[in-house]
């Protein structure tokens, strides 16, 4: 028996959720008691393996194939299985980015595990396994008991904190068998934000709504941003209207985020918008009316007109940023 | 062609989720149930593959008999034929279970589902069906164009989205909102609703692996701090000084 973490990569880079999940995974093993090991599947060779020892990790297993250029995730739930059965693991933990939300679910039903998505927090296991996690688009929470032997979960971005211990690493090189089967799909075209904060996993999150008035004002909402070293966000009436993309549409049809700090510039704060972001740990509400709903789930609001108040703001900000 | 859209019955966008007092189940009074809204881009996209390609469309949903009003609505929009497997739907793994056994009676060329449920937010279905099938799955797709011989499609990944071709087998694919505009059944597509088939099913004995143990309500902010709008400035301090997150 074993926890087995893996540990996502993109074009050969580990980032952030895959040491979030190595964070779980490296707390989950120690409260079971279990051996902890890590894997990685990619195309090309990893370029920052040493990073895992930075969080705990000393068993590390490479498999490399420059097939999974394509990303499927059945070819990827076969490189999974193979490591499962190398390492005799019970327990498997993703990322719930787009990628693990789909390779975890293909791994369980070939595995005969339970797969739950989007988990929060360490499972009690004084009775079981319970996991806890985000449900109505963050209306609620669910506490799920996973009676199957084998589990697969996948942690929620930027929902366990990430913490530094440093450890031993040491590498093994897994060859796996695939079959055709593994690769039905050929990428044409792959289009990635470039230079720009992935709204998922960022820390903070400027967000915007009907409140600027128009795509021409967006010009502020970016600089502050910039400032704060956060992503843009918007309300879904703003992606609808087509002043931003629908890719930065947060709320109960969009994207779900739980950054560390969000602020909400002019937007009234509609249930289906927070139900988005109401996991986020700071929510600032920048609103000129004082009744708008979302200053009730906020830490901080100011009552006030964005064109007023975010000059003060990106003034400030600036200040920090010369003095830091 | 045969097309097969699993359909998934959730509370409304705007309602106000509370929990029973045991914790064990929604609080369901003064909630409106409706179609999955992922659901309603995957219909419409299985609307016009089916028109493009004179398909016959089935929707199948997991779930008790209050939801056919809903699985009637879809009919009415333009599906075919309509099956109720008459079980509660603990979690994907129980559904995806129920409902491969008649896509391994049917044989689809294609099947659709949304990305998640709004209620428990899970995205597992897509993935879970293929693999219990044995077909290929492509989830969180915003584009799709089927010609006798490929499937091109487009879908999102992590931060960004992709453009890809597989033969033109069967596959289960899950859609975004992107996909394609929910469509509004007309009144010929609600009188025609009422004489298509709805078969109810019975289901096959299946262990649900996944528990619920209780439900939770999200703890509520103890109250906003307000900051003077002249002196918006402060905000920055207190993130930076006080509660140092930038």
């Amino acid at each position: 028996m074993s926890v087995l973490v893996y540990a996502e990569s993109i074009d050969g880079t580990f980032h952030k959720p895959a040491f979030e999940a190595l964070t779980y995974g490296f707390d989950l093993a120690k409260k079971l008691g279990l051996p902890l090991h890590v894997v990685s599947i990619s195309n090309v060779a990893i370029s920052n393996i040493d990073e895992l020892g930075k969080y705990g990790a000393t068993h590390f297993i490479t498999i490399v194939e420059p097939k999974l250029l394509n990303f499927y995730s059945g070819s990827f739930a076969t490189a999974l299985s193979a490591a499962v059965n190398q390492v005799n693991a019970t327990i498997v933990i993703l990322s719930a980015s787009f990628a693990g939300k789909s390779i975890a679910p293909r791994l369980a039903a070939r595995w005969g595990a339970s797969v739950v998505n989007n988990v929060s927090g360490l499972p009690n296991t004084e009775d079981g396994f319970v996991v806890k996690k985000s449900i109505y688009s963050g209306k609620g929470f669910g506490y799920f008991n996973i009676l199957a032997p084998n589990k697969v979960i996948s942690i929620g971005i930027n929902s366990y904190h990430v913490t530094e211990r440093q450890a031993n690493l040491t590498t093994d090189v897994l060859n796996v068998e695939f079959s055709a089967q593994d690769f039905p799909l050929t990428v044409t075209e792959t289009e990635r934000q470039k230079g720009k904060i992935n709204l998922t996993e960022a820390e903070r999150v400027v967000s915007a709504g009907r409140g600027m008035k128009g795509a021409e004002n967006w010009g502020m909402v970016e600089e502050l941003a910039d400032l704060l070293n956060a992503a843009t966000a918007c309300s879904k009436p703003v992606s609808d209207v087509g002043w931003r993309p629908h890719s930065e549409h947060v709320g109960q049809t969009g994207i779900t985020i739980a950054p560390n700090l969000y602020i909400a510039i002019g937007i009234s704060g509609a249930i289906q918008h927070l139900a988005g972001v109401s996991n986020s740990k700071v929510i600032v509400v920048i609103n000129k009316d004082k009744d708008a709903p979302f200053f009730k789930a906020a830490d901080y609001g100011i009552v006030g007109d964005a064109f007023d108040v975010l000059p003060k703001l990106i003034e400030a900000a600036k200040k920090v940023k010369a003095n830091s | 062609m045969k097309i097969l859209l699993c359909a998934s019955v959730t509370p409304d966008t705007t309602a106000k989720i509370n929990f029973t007092a045991d914790k064990k189940s929604l609080e369901q009074a003064n909630v409106t149930f409706i179609l999955n809204p992922y659901d309603d881009h995957a219909l419409a996209s299985a609307m016009n593959i089916k028109e493009a390609n004179n398909a016959y469309l089935t929707v199948v949903h997991v779930g008790d008999k209050s939801a056919e009003p809903i699985l009637r609505k879809v009919l009415a929009v333009g599906a075919d034929e309509a099956i109720l497997i008459n079980a509660t739907p603990y979690n994907a793994q129980y559904v995806a279970q129920l409902i491969a056994e008649i896509v391994k009676q049917n044989q689809y060329d294609l099947i659709i589902t949304g990305r998640e449920s709004i209620d428990f937010n899970g995205a597992e279905l897509c993935d879970l069906l293929a693999e219990y099938v044995g077909i290929p799955s492509i989830a969180y797709v915003s584009h799709i164009d089927i010609t006798p011989d490929t499937i091109k499609l487009k879908r999102f990944i992590d931060g960004g989205e992709q453009n890809l071709e597989l033969a033109n087998t069967p596959i289960v694919i899950s859609a975004t909102k992107e996909l394609a505009e929910p469509k509004i059944p007309n009144m010929r597509g609600i009188m025609s609703a009422k004489s298509k088939p709805l078969t109810v099913l019975e289901p096959t004995n299946l262990i649900n692996m996944v528990e619920l143990v209780e439900f939770e309500a999200p703890i509520a902010k103890s109250g906003v701090k307000l900051i003077e709008a002249e002196n918006a400035g402060q905000l920055i301090d207190i993130l930076h000084n006080d509660i140092k997150i930038i």
